[in-house]
């Protein structure tokens, strides 16, 4: 049974998607629980396929589609391949998925209506697609994959409103720059190689000994430039903050801690996988300083953008540029410390940007305002959200217990270890800006509104003022919420023993 | 013309004309991408763009002797143009005795195929996706639709 | 002489289990003060409890799971870390009691949230003193500063929420900016492991710029210890209620501050590895600034509780300059001063309070003839103000002596005239309005009538911390002894 995890996590959103579009015509108050279905076994297939990989039996899980041999030790056909870190991942992008989903039940019928089946369909088709590209051990597919996540997300932001159709427009363009150039990427390690299997292709590199290649230097620079552009690392994020800030408000909250993150696994992989430790930080060439430096450029500027902003998904999304320079960086170290560390982060960060999403979203939602400005007194209002944002964006800021301190810790351990001291400051400025953003909205959200008259006096008892007139979400919101953060705390918590499987799975490939 | 302008492109371009097509028609397509300021152009110019990488990959497959890539029906005629003896065991043995110079390498062609569904399905949500917006901003000129979300925001 | 112990846990959560009871009291305001005071008593019991066996030389340690990789969260009671805990909890009980009659005297809102954050930073604040090792005492430091924050913006007015932007920003910004690196970078250092240990964490090959620059980061990055340039958070802090400035502002959180530094240069570095790289001098000097500048700043505040938290940064400059002196009297008296200031100072805040409880009082000008009206406090004041001072008979001139023996065992007599300086300017500062509040001509007085002192709830605390000044000068064995701990 286990061996077949691998496809099983694919096929049932797959089907699921197919479903609930025929679905929709007839019954469209089930697409909701069918897709609830479909992502929770998904999801439950994924963690039992970490705990298959962690179990020690299996160090990891190898598909072949259509069930296509080997041959003359290359594959022919596409593989999947699942070890603990592809696991990890892949729990965290479908735990999102449905988690994300009770989310939505009421937004949904709010904020799409009449396409109510066709956003279950198309988040489940991302879903997929997200699970594909972390599993998939074939480049070419990772590309057909990038595109699917792609063009469900470009759809799945349009069903917004109108600055939404324009932003989900910049997104196609930026988008498609990126994916061509990661295939063109591909075409040239192709054209050397003969294969497109990525372990074939780590391999043939090797063997030929194809490290010093032109074709292989302009792959690999083609490769990075398409998976940056999708990941929106500085200064290829344009497309990113209005894409975000402008999607329905459940597309939003799935879309930015996801799409982003599962990049930067991608340029891992590519990183270690596909090129390899030697030919990476191989230290012949400039690149290794030169993206240091830019990913500092890329977390100074994301978290001066974001504290220049008042709205408060702009903010995020601001902070989402900031966090892809901390992963980029941190990948870039050359330790093994540094590359755990960014890994980490993936996880890390996807648990509080979900939460900050999720948060803001339900902010937003009541206050009936994304500015700032209008968020006076929420503490006492909506005491229960802002206990979930807190955490968040304690994290955020790099408090512990909450995981974005651990991470925070293991990239400036990577830096130190570099003797990076410019990526090191980097983060420490970023955590200061953080928590200037933060509390910024703390300070006004735990005290009401100054008016001239009452200034020193407040309210005694919360339940006799009469400024409460914003209720609590329903339960439906809240509980994702609640999930979120608690998993912002567990995985502070975990995060030694997480830290270790990452660590000796990375380590194997750094050498 | 300078001699070294001509043999660079005797030596450079002749041969490789082809990836040189590609090289300009992907950079035509980039920079109508970027720079135009009709969505409709600029969708265009992303179609010239990926139609650029598909003539680069179609190249890659390209051999000067070879023709079209159909091995066999397991027709023993077929075989004997292979030259193959009909009696050929294992998959293996077959790989092993194809002249693979005489077969254009099919496997770039079959990765355009699904690249060209890539590109006309996000050619067609492009499409649908600036009818929205035309609908809305009843414009498809860039700056005349940023020119009517200024007053409602700063960015 | 590592022993294992459940105590420390215990005393470090016995207050923060009150805070459920005292939400859960919250429309009982008597029950959710008994609550207080049960936890508070419980504290001190433990504490007790632990007391003859760290007097022995023992030491307590408690050890969670580890968090990160070879560091656990660990409680490691050791003579300073008692003596710490020792004094910030008995003086929890007093303050509770002079809370009491303080915000009920001024029908403050939100008390049920006063107590709450009150009993955090005090758990916090035993967590710092019994942390085992760099991460622990960085987690509870943070703790502090957060859970202070309600407590210094209580008002909620412009004020209160400048003071507190101001008081955030200082605090978390430097541990963040400076701790959090200095403290990886000794981890990696070390290989692994960041635990206090008797002698020196950094034992091994670290050179005197590196070292320079980790001692500059712990010393700033602690910025509750008051040290200039990061000082302004104390004086914006005065907004909070007087309470909060007294336990937390005169004891708890500022001592967290310098108890930091003292634990980084015993703990982290030790007194022999400075001895060794030469650089304690620097932090010496900028502390000898800080004790000069701020005593002259105090002189021009006319705000009481403002020109008593600029004595208290000059005080905590004290401490920080005793330690870097680097001689065993210079730490004792350093470790001396953490108890010895603690004593004055809150009796010097609590009169504070007591006077803008009765009088509604808050400038030093308005406190002319005051003597005579509330005898009792004024007395009080008198006492706080000589042992800030350093004057017999207080405690102040204890640990004052032990450190300016330190200055002339490490012959560094240009310090030692700091010390002088500084101390005539102390009592420059506070004698005057001790002499205007009794001695002044009738026709000067500002008061009239009879004698109209605080409730009894404020006046009882400040009659019992004036006394401890007093009688830790007859009897301060004690404290010499658990201080002497360390030197060892």
């Amino acid at each position: 049974m286990t061996e077949h995890f691998p496809i099983l996590i694919l096929l049932v959103p797959l089907f699921g998607a197919l479903i609930v579009v025929l679905l929709g015509r007839e019954r469209p108050d089930q697409c909701w629980v069918t897709s609830l279905i479909s992502l929770g076994i998904s999801s439950l297939i994924s963690f039992f396929t970490v705990i298959a990989v962690l179990s020690g039996k299996v160090q990891e899980l190898r598909y072949r589609m259509g069930g296509w041999p080997e041959s003359e030790g290359y594959e022919i056909g596409i593989e999947l391949r699942v070890d603990i870190l592809a696991a990890l991942v892949v729990f965290a992008v479908t735990l999102i998925g449905f988690v994300n989903t009770i989310y939505s039940k009421t937004r949904a019928e709010a904020e799409v209506q009449g396409k109510v089946p066709f956003f279950y369909a198309l988040m489940q088709l991302l879903i997929v697609g997200l699970c594909g590209i972390v599993m998939t051990n074939d480049a070419f597919n990772l590309y057909v994959l990038i595109e699917i996540t792609s063009l469900t997300s470009y759809a799945l932001i349009a069903m917004g409103n109108r600055r939404a159709a324009l932003s989900s427009f910049n997104y196609v363009i930026m988008g498609t720059i990126g994916a061509s150039f990661y295939l063109i990427g591909v075409g040239y390690l192709y054209i050397k190689t003969g294969t497109l299997n990525i372990d074939d292709i780590h391999m043939v590199l090797g063997q030929k000994n194809l490290w010093a290649d032109q074709s292989i230097i302009v792959a690999f620079i083609f490769i990075m430039l398409g998976v940056w552009t999708k990941m929106a690392f500085f200064p290829l994020h344009g497309w990113l903050p209005n894409a975000y800030a402008y999607a329905p408000s459940m597309t939003g909250t799935f879309m930015a801690p996801l799409m982003t993150k599962v990049m930067v696994y991608v340029m891992i992989r590519v990183m270690l996988w596909l090129f390899g430790y030697k030919f990476v930080y191989s230290g012949q060439y400039i690149w290794g300083e030169l993206i240091i430096w830019m990913s500092v450029l890329a977390i100074v500027a994301g978290s001066l953008l974001a504290l220049a902003r008042t709205d408060i998904k702009k903010m995020l999304t601001y902070l989402i540029v900031a966090e892809v320079g901390y992963m980029v960086g941190g990948a870039w170290l050359g330790n093994v410390t540094g590359q755990a560390g960014a890994f980490y982060h993936i996880l890390s960060d996807a648990a509080m940007t979900f939460c900050l999403f999720i948060a803001a979203s339900i902010i937003v939602l009541r206050v009936g305002d994304s500015r700032v400005n209008a968020f006076d007194g929420l503490f006492r209002k909506m005491p229960l959200t802002m206990i979930g944002f807190t955490v968040g964006a304690l994290s955020m800021i790099g408090l512990p217990p909450t995981c974005g301190f651990f991470s925070k810790w293991y990239l400036i351990s990577g830096g130190i270890e570099a003797g990076h001291w410019e990526y090191v400051c980097a983060l420490i400025f970023s955590s200061l800006v953080n928590a200037v953003i933060f509390f910024r909205i703390f300070e006004r959200a735990y005290f009401g509104k100054i008016s001239g008259v009452k200034e020193d006096h407040f309210p005694t008892d919360s339940d006799a003022n009469p400024d409460i007139r914003i209720k609590e979400v329903p339960w439906s919101m809240l509980i994702p919420l609640f999930l979120a953060s608690g998993t912002v705390l567990l995985l502070g918590i975990m995060n030694r023993s997480l830290f270790e499987w990452i660590q000796t799975a990375l380590k194997m490939m750094n050498t | 013309m300078d001699p070294i302008v001509a043999t660079f492109i005797e030596e450079n371009i002749v041969p490789n004309f082809n990836y040189w097509i590609y090289v300009i028609l992907m950079m035509i397509g980039l920079y109508a991408m970027i720079t135009k300021n009709n969505l409709i152009k600029k969708l265009i110019g992303m179609a010239i763009f990926q139609t650029a990488i598909i003539l680069f990959y179609v190249s890659v497959g390209v051999k000067d002797t070879a023709g079209i890539p159909i091995i066999s029906h397991h027709g023993s005629e077929h075989h004997q143009m292979a030259g193959l003896s009909s009696e050929a065991g294992s998959t293996k043995e077959i790989h092993n005795k194809i002249d693979k110079d005489k077969y254009a390498n099919p496997l770039p062609h079959v990765l355009m195929l699904t690249a060209i569904v890539v590109g006309v399905s996000t050619l067609g949500l492009a499409l649908a996706i600036s009818q929205k917006i035309y609908k809305s901003f009843g414009t498809l000129e860039e700056d005349e639709i940023l020119s009517e979300l200024r007053p409602g925001g700063h960015d | 002489m590592t022993e294992f112990s459940f105590i420390p846990l215990f005393t470090w959560i016995v207050s923060l289990l009150a805070v459920p009871m005292i939400l859960l009291f919250r429309k009982r305001p008597d029950a959710r003060e008994g609550v207080t005071f049960l936890a508070a008593f419980m504290k001190l019991g433990m504490i007790f409890m632990m007391l003859p066996l760290i007097r022995e030389g023992k030491i307590l340690h408690f050890k969670f799971g580890e968090i990160l990789p070879g560091i656990p969260i660990e409680f490691r009671v050791d003579g300073l870390g008692m003596l710490f805990a020792l004094v910030a909890s008995s003086l929890w009980i007093l303050t509770t009691l002079y809370s009491i009659g303080y915000m009920r005297g001024l029908k403050e809102h939100d008390q049920t949230r006063f107590f709450c954050c009150f009993a955090i930073s005090l758990s916090a604040t035993i967590g710092v003193a019994f942390a085992g090792n760099l991460l622990t005492l960085y987690i509870f430091y943070e703790i502090l500063s957060l859970s202070t924050y309600p407590l210094v913006t209580h008002h909620g007015d412009k004020e209160a929420r400048s003071g507190g932007r101001t008081y955030l920003s200082h605090l978390l910004g430097t541990s963040v900016a400076f701790v959090l690196p200095a403290m990886i970078y000794c981890y990696l250092k070390k290989g692994g492991d960041i635990n206090f240990t008797d002698g020196s964490l950094l034992t091994t090959n670290i050179d005197a710029g590196a070292g320079l620059i980790v001692l500059l980061a712990f010393t700033f990055g602690f910025a509750k210890n008051g040290l200039m340039p990061f000082h302004s958070w104390l004086p914006n802090a005065m907004v909070a209620p007087t309470p909060v400035s007294a336990l937390l502002h005169a004891v708890a959180v500022v001592k967290v501050g310098v108890f930091c530094v003292i634990r980084v240069f015993t703990g982290v570095f030790g007194i022999e590895l400075l001895e060794k790289l030469d650089i304690a001098v620097v932090v010496s000097w900028i502390a000898a600034f800080t004790v000069i500048t701020s005593s002259l700043m105090a002189l021009s505040q006319d705000n009481l509780k403002r020109r008593l938290a600029f004595s208290t940064i000059g005080q905590l400059s004290y401490i920080i300059l005793g330690v870097s002196l680097l001689s065993d009297f210079g730490v004792t008296g350093s470790i001396l001063h953490v108890a010895m200031h603690a004593f004055g100072k809150i009796t010097l805040f609590f009169c504070a309070g007591a006077i803008y409880v009765a009088m509604h009082k808050k400038y030093v000008i308005e406190l002319v003839g005051i003597g005579r009206k509330m005898p009792i406090t004024m007395t009080a004041f008198a006492i706080g103000s000589l042992s800030v001072i350093g004057l017999p008979v207080t405690g102040g001139l204890v640990s004052k002596w032990y450190l300016v023996m330190g200055t002339a065992q490490s012959e560094q007599i240009a310090l030692l005239v700091v010390f002088l300086i500084s101390s005539i300017l102390n009592a420059c500062y506070f004698l005057p309005i001790v002499y205007r509040a009794f001695f002044c001509r009738p026709e000067e007085s500002l008061y009239e009538g009879g004698r109209q002192e605080a409730p009894l709830a404020c006046l009882i605390p400040l009659c019992i911390t004036a006394l401890l000044s007093v009688i830790s000068f007859f009897n301060p064995g004690l404290f010499i002894e658990l201080a002497e701990l360390i030197i060892k």
